[in-house]
């Protein structure tokens, strides 16, 4: 067997363990939370009163013109000064959350306002509140346009965790890094690791592709050809 | 019975609707017609609310809302002479994302909450009466403008509404199609479904319609009986009116 085959197959358990324990829920609470803040801050920009919506189109500016490393290291080594400590990984966690929630309203705004008025009025018509005529008519067909941008964030998401490692969450770039630290193999060491990340973000796209037909499966949209 | 009282409606300076008041009575099929911009449709949307009338009172029935400049109306009430009504739009407005069957059953399971079983044998009934049993499971996407909107007229009777409004029914579709829609109408008509519709097609209101109410920018230029306003109009602005339609509707036809 040569080296470098070798020396994956003994660094694939450690690697993968690390994925499993911190990668994989760091990326799939991170989402699920930031979709939540996504949504919120969606429906204050689109129906809020004006001060809130302002407000929330502030948060959003600060997250979009700020480095997502930046914020992480305010949250974990900066806001220690202030009197807020946090554990690496909880800190993590919020600095993705608060990411994915501006990036993702921003998304959810424009899904929502792409769906005709017509369908409001429909949704009225038939007696529907504001909230049933959002729930059963309006956000099922914006979850559908949603899924191809919001999977762009998801991958991308999967692959900014790695940036945990630099506030010490042993996720697994950073058991790459240890392992590179004792074997001084870093090309075999950091390509394992890469194609790890392209298995996880591979599976999300076929997720993904799969999730567009289901939630497409009424028509009238163009598809993909492949 | 429906009763519109001095409704006044403003779009910024724009007044739209100027002191319009009209009865229709119980079983009886009222056609709104007149020119484009006329104030017709916006007429028809203040009836179920979709516009808030800027002043007036609107009363279908024993519910009854009065509207004034800068005042507020609260949901529920909206809500509470809403559900009065149901309505069919210019482009049908189906529900996409679910079938046929599903659009007819929308309103009974989520608004009125009816369980699943029920509503699914009152939608199909009602799509067997639109002639569209046999496309309940199909897609909105698969089916024609002509039934689609049948499917859009099944959904909208669906909740027994007081009231059937029609919002220019039949302009979208191309005269066959059209026709399909007009004979579903009439024959609700027939059956003493009360109905006011917002139309310029000639078939439809005068197949269907027992009074017709002309409105011309945004004021009432003349009503009555539909057999005599067709065939014998008071006014020459009228009449002009009729004839222009008279030409269109034989263009079309040939």
């Amino acid at each position: 067997m040569p080296h470098w085959l070798q020396l994956m197959l003994e660094s694939l358990g450690p690697l993968l363990w690390a994925a499993l324990v911190f990668t994989a829920p760091l990326t799939l609470l991170s989402f699920a939370l930031g979709l939540t803040v996504g949504l919120i801050v969606a429906l204050v920009r689109l129906f809020g009163p004006a001060p809130l919506a302002a407000a929330v189109r502030f948060y959003v500016w600060i997250i979009r013109g700020t480095p997502l490393l930046v914020q992480l290291f305010l949250i974990f080594y900066g806001l220690p000064a202030a009197g807020i400590v946090l554990d690496a990984f909880p800190a993590a966690l919020i600095g993705f959350t608060l990411n994915i929630g501006a990036y993702s309203s921003e998304i959810i705004r424009a899904v929502i306002g792409s769906v005709p008025k017509g369908q409001w009025e429909a949704a009225y018509s038939i007696g529907m509140t504001w909230g049933q005529a959002m729930r059963r008519t309006i956000l099922p067909q914006a979850g559908r346009v949603a899924v191809p941008p919001l999977s762009n964030t998801f991958i991308s998401l999967v692959k900014d965790t790695s940036l945990a490692a630099a506030i010490t969450v042993p996720e697994l770039f950073q058991a790459a890094q240890r392992i590179v630290a004792v074997t001084y193999e870093p090309l075999i060491l950091y390509i394992e690791a890469a194609l790890i990340y392209l298995v996880m973000s591979s599976v999300l796209s076929a997720l993904q592709v799969r999730l567009e037909k289901r939630l497409g499966r009424y028509g009238g949209f163009l598809e993909a050809r492949s | 019975m429906i009763e519109l009282k001095n409704i006044e409606k403003r779009f910024g300076d724009n007044l739209v609707l100027k002191d319009v008041s009209v009865v229709t009575r119980e079983g009886s099929v009222t056609a709104l017609v007149g020119p484009s911009g006329g104030g017709k449709s916006t007429l028809l949307r203040c009836i179920n609310l979709l516009e808030i009338p800027t002043s007036g009172t609107v009363r279908i029935g024993d519910e009854e809302l009065t509207f004034h400049p800068g005042g507020h109306v609260a949901a529920r009430d909206i809500q509470r002479l809403r559900r009065q009504t149901g309505m069919v739009f210019q482009n049908f407005q189906l529900f996409p994302h679910r079938t046929a069957i599903e659009n007819v059953m929308e309103g009974l399971v989520t608004v009125l909450k009816w369980p699943a079983g029920r509503a699914h044998a009152r939608a199909l009934a009602l799509l067997e009466k639109v002639g569209m049993a046999a496309k309940a499971d199909a897609w909105p996407a698969t089916l024609s403008g002509g039934q689609q909107q049948r499917v859009a007229i099944a959904r909208a009777l669906a909740p027994s509404p007081s009231v059937l409004l029609c919002d220019e029914p039949t302009s979208a579709l191309d005269p066959e199609l059209a026709q399909e829609v007009v004979d579903v109408l009439g024959q609700l008509a027939s059956e003493g479904t009360t109905m006011v519709m917002a139309t310029h097609d000639l078939r439809l209101a005068s197949k269907v319609a027992d009074e017709v109410v002309f409105l011309e920018a945004g004021a009432i230029v003349e009503k009555g009986p539909a057999a005599r306003l067709f065939s014998n109009p008071v006014h020459q602005r009228t009449s002009r009116f009729i004839a222009t339609l008279r030409q269109e509707q034989a263009a079309k036809s040939e």
